[in-house]
């Protein structure tokens, strides 16, 4: 089992596609001429998108639903208390480590590339590249093959596997957390260093990074043993249970120590000298962060190329490290993926499609529901 | 140009003003002449960049960018200079970075049409960091949270001089100042830029402690304090300047050495003189008697003064001191014999906009303790306290002047809201906003006066925080809302130098330089005090 998910891990085994099924030949003419509108067999709700010859929904918000299909772990797409959940072995996981086992009533688990029939839909998922177990959710009916990102990034995670753009998709639905000319994310590495440089200028001072619980910190963690730091990295107490399976699933984050003690002693302040912290951001505001010595404040998230953003927050070390597609990666994924149609959602919706529009392609916002975006 | 953009990057979110001042200096310490005096000038607003303004800046993006898109995104960050700098398209393996000179000494020498093609071309080699402290620096206005004076002073702790001497001739110098940083290095002598009216170290004072008062190391035995040994005069609440006409020219310096005569040429006009002196600068009431400093804020802080607020806030200085007599440097002299030839110089001064501080009689220390406490104007903030025979020194000698406030006013208000501080704060509730009581429909309400964030002591702080935290109501992203109503609550006793109409404030007031005095945990917060006792203030001091 083990042995087994590590082989998908991209920085393991890179280039390895998952295998994609055949679209009908009929699906691109059906299509043109119209034989199924694609808003019947997705239409956008204030719950999220729901599949009517289906009867499910994808990443339902506001309440149980019947039957959910899954794109990740994050807690604004999949909640707990739905029926039937459908998603990627690894998201459930997640789910239950998150929301305990009984999370929903019954669960079905969809590798990448395998197909699943939902009352005559056709339903599959591609990786996603946005967190362990993120998956793009590719729903086919009558020859017309809509594909919804969820969340997405382009750029290398050594966390979870590659994006892998979907051929032959009629309608594309892609997020748009960072769909403004003005994000573009510079490459991760450079951000690491940048961390790990501080870490050589201010040794007497803690390094407090705030990334959010489920896949950044991860990520930053995995980030950091690739650029070779291995000293113990302290974690706060909320991290423990995702750290422990993402380890349990092959991804070593090295020693990680909980920075929980109740140790409020002069000695045990001194240890955070110079170590690095992750906590979810909102932790450092709380009581537990003022046992850290000197700290310099930093955040791992794309909002963070905003100057005044990171200002406010008091931030003193911005990492500009997202699991989002920045602008360069949305518009160079749409012309890659070359829909008929793209339906914009998750944040500046106006931006993308002014964009498409500009590009003479069809796009429409779908103004549904607003996602948590503040993880970045 | 990548050092300089990496300082402004750094500068810009470092939250400590040591932290600042540990970057500039090493900053000066690693970049080669001429970068770094350029990079100096940016920073204190002394380099300006011709034919580089925000409208060229906007030109720059027609046929690089759809307008709408750059619209949505300026919407989003709401700043030019770093929506461009984000916006920009990359150009792959264009890494050339140019050194700062290059850019400042080419953009000099180049004219208004070449401008654009030079901007885009370094802005096509630049990455996005590196655009953005370009177009700072070409649009100016840094707002980087560094004043002239914190990178004068990085100055100084770069060369390990006394920033007053780096006061004295800056105003001689121009970017890139390489004589400047060759006497910083000790690599040649200080320079002595030959420029009229230049601006003068001042001389600053100690707060007097009396002997009697409290046990403090810089207490002063009372029986020094003798009219023999000193000279009294009233201690005014305007700001310290110094007037200096020298050969024609006439410059108004803050005690820092800023240059604000463009804020008052209604002075500047007056100074028909040949020589230096130092003095208070206020507004004059219709009336002739002095105006609170508010009137003088008005006037504060501005590039240009419209002839409506010069007609309304007419500014005067009161002279207490005379540095350059003519074109003798009087410095040296005492105080004595200064004060004979300032009695004589302001007599040659035929406009009413220079008049002479007068001496407050000494009889015994205790009688000037009553007249600190109870001043013969509002506008009076204590006594200052001058040897007779000192010479004018710069800096803070000991012994020599003493400044002795009248106690600040106090008021107990109620805690409100709480923000969390930056920094080595940035865990902590650490910025109190206070209230006191006020009817409104027949009821008792709490209306914010002020916001204090210093007073305290750590321990304090920390008790502070944990009352917030268990206290909390409401959030407003980082300020959180306590409970506060006459049942439950902290009681601050605030403490303030001065307090002022102000329209901007819900209260319709607002405090000069408040802190917590200290932390009333015995008294119920029905009993603190009442809007009513700040308006009483207000009218006693006549507004």
């Amino acid at each position: 089992m083990r042995g087994m998910r590590l082989n998908r891990l991209p920085h393991l085994s890179p280039k390895r596609k998952a295998r994609q099924p055949a679209p009908s030949p009929l699906c691109a003419i059906a299509y043109i001429q119209g034989m199924l509108r694609p808003d019947l067999l997705l239409q956008p709700t204030p719950r999220g998108l729901y599949c009517p010859p289906g009867d499910f929904y994808l990443d339902p918000v506001r309440g149980a639903v019947e039957r959910a299909v899954i794109s990740h772990g994050h807690s604004d797409h999949a909640r707990g208390g739905h029926g039937k959940v459908l998603s990627h072995p690894d998201t459930l996981a997640i789910m239950a480590c998150r929301y305990g086992a009984n999370f929903a009533k019954s669960t079905q688990a969809l590798e990448y590339g395998e197909t699943i029939e939902i009352n005559g839909v056709t339903v599959w998922l591609a990786p996603a590249g946005h967190i362990l177990g993120s998956a793009q959710i590719i729903v086919e009916h009558k020859g017309l093959r809509m594909t919804f990102t969820g969340d997405y990034k382009r750029r290398f995670d050594p966390t979870c596997a590659s994006f892998e753009p979907v051929e032959n998709t009629h309608v594309f639905i892609s997020e748009a957390t960072f769909a403004l000319p003005v994000f573009r994310h510079p490459d991760t590495g450079h951000e690491i260093n940048r961390l790990l440089q501080s870490v050589k200028d201010f040794p007497e001072r803690a390094h407090c990074i705030g990334a959010y619980s489920l896949g950044k910190a991860q990520r930053v963690i995995r980030h950091l043993r690739l650029a070779g730091y291995d000293e113990p990295i302290f974690i706060h107490g909320s991290l423990e249970k995702l750290c422990a399976h993402y380890q349990s699933v092959g991804i070593d984050l090295g020693t990680l120590v909980l920075a929980t003690s109740d140790d409020t002693s002069k000695a045990a302040r001194e240890a955070f000298r110079g170590k690095i912290i992750i906590a979810p951001p909102g932790a450092f505001e709380g009581k537990w962060a003022q046992r850290f010595p000197d700290p310099i404040l930093g955040f791992a998230s794309g909002w963070m190329s905003i100057k005044q953003r990171a200002k406010q927050r008091g931030v003193e070390l911005p990492l500009v490290i997202s699991d989002h597609a920045d602008w360069d990666e949305l518009t160079e994924t749409v012309r890659e993926v070359n829909p008929e149609e793209l339906w914009v959602t998750y944040g500046r919706e106006d931006a993308l499609v002014r964009w498409a529009e500009l590009e003479g392609r069809r796009a429409r916002p779908l103004r549904m529901v607003a996602y948590d975006d503040e993880a970045g | 140009m990548q050092a300089f953009a990496e300082l402004l990057d750094r500068l810009v979110l470092t939250p400590s003003r040591n932290g600042k001042l540990r970057l500039m200096a090493a900053y000066f310490a690693a970049a080669p002449d001429p970068d770094r005096g350029y990079a100096l000038g940016a920073i204190t607003g002394d380099l300006d960049i011709p034919n580089a303004k925000p409208a060229m800046i906007r030109s720059l993006m027609d046929g690089r960018m759809d307008a709408e898109l750059l619209a949505l995104s300026y919407d989003y960050v709401g700043d030019l200079a770093e929506t461009v700098s984000l916006v920009w398209p990359d150009t792959r393996g264009a890494n050339r970075t140019p050194p700062l000179s290059d850019i400042v000494e080419t953009l000099n020498e180049a004219t208004r049409a070449e401008t654009p093609r030079l901007v885009a071309g370094w802005l096509d080699g630049l990455d996005a960091t590196g655009r953005w402290a370009f177009l700072k620096l070409l649009t100016g206005g840094l707002r980087i949270g560094v004043s002239a004076r914190l990178a004068k002073l990085a100055l100084a702790e770069f060369g390990n001089k006394d920033v007053t001497e780096i006061e004295e001739i800056w105003h001689g110098l121009a970017p890139p100042y390489e004589s400047l940083f060759a006497w910083l290095e000790d690599r040649a002598e200080r320079p002595s830029p030959d420029i009229a009216a230049p601006f003068r170290p001042v001389m600053l004072a100690h707060p007097l402690v009396p002997k009697a008062d409290r046990d403090n190391p810089d207490a002063v035995d009372p029986a020094h304090i003798t009219a023999e040994a000193f000279a009294a005069e009233w201690k005014y609440d305007g700001i310290r300047v110094q007037a200096s006409a020298e050969r024609g020219t006439r410059r108004i310096y803050t005690r820092t050495g800023d240059d604000i005569s463009h804020a008052f040429p209604d002075v500047v006009a007056a100074m028909d003189f040949e020589g230096t002196l130092d003095g208070e600068l206020l507004v004059r009431n219709p009336d002739g008697t002095v105006a609170p400093f508010n009137a003088l804020q008005q006037r504060l802080n501005r590039k240009t003064v419209s002839k409506k607020q010069m007609e309304t806030h007419p500014a005067f200085i009161r002279a207490y001191d005379l540095l350059v007599d003519g074109r003798r440097d009087v410095r040296g002299l005492t105080f004595r014999e200064r004060r004979e030839r300032l009695e004589n110089f302001i007599l040659t001064i035929e406009s009413d906009r220079f008049d002479l501080s007068p001496l407050v009689p000494i009889t015994t220390l205790a009688k000037l303790d009553d007249a600190r406490l109870d001043p013969p104007a509002p506008e009076i903030e204590g006594v200052m306290l001058k040897r007779w025979d000192s010479a004018y020194l710069a800096g803070r000698p000991k012994g020599l002047w003493y400044k002795w406030k009248r106690d600040p006013y106090l008021v107990d208000a109620v805690l409100m809201y709480a923000q969390r501080g930056h920094g080595k704060r940035s865990s902590f509730y650490s910025d109190f906003t206070f209230g006191v009581w006020r009817e409104k429909d027949d009821a008792d309400e709490l209306t914010p006066v002020g916001k204090a964030y210093f007073g305290f002591t750590d321990e304090e702080l920390k008790q502070l925080d944990a009352f917030v935290r268990a206290n909390t109501i409401d959030r407003f992203g980082p300020v959180r809302s306590v409970t506060a109503n006459k049942e439950k609550g902290i009681v601050l006793e605030v403490a303030f130098e001065g307090l002022q109409r102000s329209p901007r404030h819900k209260s319709g007031l607002a405090m000069r330089f408040p802190r917590i005095n200290r932390i009333r945990w015995d008294k119920p917060t029905a009993e603190a005090d009442r809007i009513e006792t700040l308006e009483a203030l207000l009218a006693e001091h006549g507004q």
